[in-house]
């Protein structure tokens, strides 16, 4: 039987096919250099404006002129050509694509790697560069190789602090760096009925850090329950007997926290072991941790209690700083001694936001801890949320729920 | 197609982080972006790849799907780029703007001479030559126009 990616993009793996896309998206990082590749095709054409978005999330609001100038040529663009726009504030571009645009079955592309996020909703969904976008923006179509696939089999259920940040840096860790280049992973098994679609999202966003190309999750009940909150109505798919290229058996009930040693992904220790390392920031956010769950986890561990290290918290979405307001969790984080920065990308890029210092160590709740990354010189380590929380109020690396 | 150059030994999992920094993506400067490719690697290494075959460890541009990184070596003069493996952004990043990747496993001693032969389907380092996967005819096409914005214009 055909594994999902197979079935979206209607051929075998291994075959080379050209597919219309149903949703193309650019953020203001590489909205640049799109537009630019797309004036040197000279054709002047934009194929389906209806399907294209640009989303400003990486250096919002703008922090320097140059910035500024970028952004300010890039948002008249997109508006002109009728494009959906969203502007500074708004949020991240795979989390607001995953708030009720991207649907089960659909073909995505995004100029950004975590494109893949959007596998948890059962679409094919993956990242593209400037040149292909441009192309895509003038035809509405590109080529793809249809891609082998890795079953990840989950069973059980997490158990106390365990997130799905851990088992995302536990699968990444036993697929490497590039164990899974040009592959599918698909994740199937009960246990996945018990992960909500933010958890999801997190799962699927891990992906492209072990060479993948998307990974995806069936639409079920709570898929179909979620995209209900936005107002779509969609089936969910299901899930066929068939044979991976490779299998990987994962029991939830074992995962336990744990983190991404600098400068790798794939290099991971249980918290227990790292505890008590030296931190000069922690970072909560990005489209790897910063949903509405994130922020509940978080504000659950800090409550009525003071953070020791400074803290950074960037919601994914206007959404998702919108509920923590009305909740009042918002208020608890702040209460706590957080820096909350606008909805977007924060320090996660090291461009603006919470750059850190040389020698300088962060714990990150995002997906790449690359050499320099959040600041020439500085080290990150990464961690779901439930640990940057109880390090936040240790102000040194701490398990969640305290030492055993 | 048949290019040569001298090899530029790297090793394995050189992320597009490295390729160039983050700090240097504010800009539609293409120079920048070459005169700073590799700095957090090793500054000086911006200045010696012109004309060079860089012969890389596995999973080559991995990381973020700028295509500035693609766009810094083609900039800086690279000719080509051998690695047993690509990240998969990065090698239709490269393809796409004329600059040819070919996947081999091969010892590496800088200043080698290198010759890969793309219709012949083969890399000689010295006295050896290695077969190399073919790349699809699509691809062959979009590097023989000089990218995918020439081969789209010549398309028309
Ligand atoms: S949050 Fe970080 S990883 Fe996610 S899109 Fe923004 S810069 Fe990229």
């Amino acid at each position: 039987m055909a594994t999902l990616s197979e079935r979206i993009l209607g051929a075998p793996a291994g075959e080379y096919v050209d597919r219309p896309v149903d949703r193309a998206y650019v953020h203001d990082g590489t909205g640049v250099l799109t537009l630019e590749a797309w004036r040197a095709l000279g054709s002047g054409t934009i194929a389906c404006p209806g399907r294209d978005y640009v989303l400003f999330d990486h250096i919002v609001p703008a922090n320097t002129s140059t910035t500024a100038d970028l952004q300010h040529e890039l948002r008249g663009f997109a508006i002109g050509a009728g494009m959906h726009f969203s502007d500074i504030g708004t949020g991240i571009c795979h989390q607001l694509m995953g708030e009720g645009i991207a649907l089960p079955g659909e073909i995505i592309v995004g100029a950004d790697s975590h494109t893949c996020t959007l596998g948890a909703f059962g679409a094919f969904a993956t990242g593209v560069g400037a040149t292909d976008m441009a192309v895509i923006w003038a035809s509405g179509s590109t080529w793809f190789q249809v891609p082998r696939t890795i079953g990840i089999f989950l069973s059980g259920r997490l158990r106390g602090y365990a997130e799905a940040k851990d088992l995302a840096l536990t699968y990444v860790s036993r697929l490497g760096m590039d164990g899974a280049s040009y592959r599918a992973l698909e994740f199937i098994g009960e246990g996945v009925a018990h992960l909500s679609m933010d958890s999801r999202m997190t799962l699927c966003n891990l992906a492209v850090e072990t060479g993948a190309k998307t990974g995806l999750c069936y639409a079920d009940a709570v898929t179909v329950e979620y995209l209900e909150s936005f107002g779509k109505i969609v089936e969910p798919q299901a899930p066929p007997a068939c044979r991976y290229e490779q299998e990987l058996d994962i029991d939830l009930e074992e995962i336990v926290p744990v983190i991404a040693v600098p400068p790798r992904v794939d290099t991971i220790s249980p918290v227990s072991s790292l505890s008590g390392t030296p931190l000069d920031q922690v970072f909560v956010g990005t489209c790897t941790n910063g949903r509405n769950e994130d922020l509940l986890r978080f504000a659950s561990i800090v409550r009525g209690k003071k953070v020791r290290v400074r803290t950074i918290v960037a919601p994914a979405s206007r959404k998702v700083l919108e509920d923590a307001a009305r909740t009042g969790i918002l208020a608890e984080i702040l209460s706590a001694g957080c820096t909350v920065v606008p909805p977007g990308c924060g320090p996660c890029l090291g461009a603006h936001m919470g750059v850190i210092g040389k020698g300088e160590v962060c714990l990150s709740t995002a997906n790449r801890n690359f050499r320099n990354r959040m600041g020439v010189g500085g080290e990150i380590y990464l961690s779901s949320v439930s640990t940057a929380a109880a390090s936040a109020l240790a102000g040194e690396i701490a398990l969640p729920g305290g030492e055993e | 197609m048949r290019l040569e150059g001298r090899a530029v030994c790297l090793p394995a999992d050189i992320d597009t982080d490295l390729i160039i920094a983050g700090r240097y993506l504010r800009t539609k400067d293409r120079s920048i972006w070459a005169a700073r490719a590799f700095e957090d690697l090793d500054p000086s290494l911006a200045g010696k790849i012109r004309g060079s075959v860089i012969i890389a460890g596995k999973n080559f541009g991995c990381g973020s799907s700028r295509e500035q990184a693609a766009v810094a070596l083609k900039e800086a003069g690279v000719v080509c780029i051998i690695a047993p493996s690509f990240a998969r952004i990065f090698f239709r990043n490269a393809i796409n703007l004329g600059l040819p990747l070919a996947q081999a496993d091969l010892p590496c001693r800088d200043g080698d001479l290198v010759v890969v032969d793309f219709s012949a389907g083969t890399v000689t380092l010295g006295e050896t030559t290695t077969k190399i996967p073919p790349l699809s005819p699509k691809m062959l096409e979009i590097l023989a126009a000089g990218g995918l914005v020439e081969h789209w214009r010549k398309r028309g």
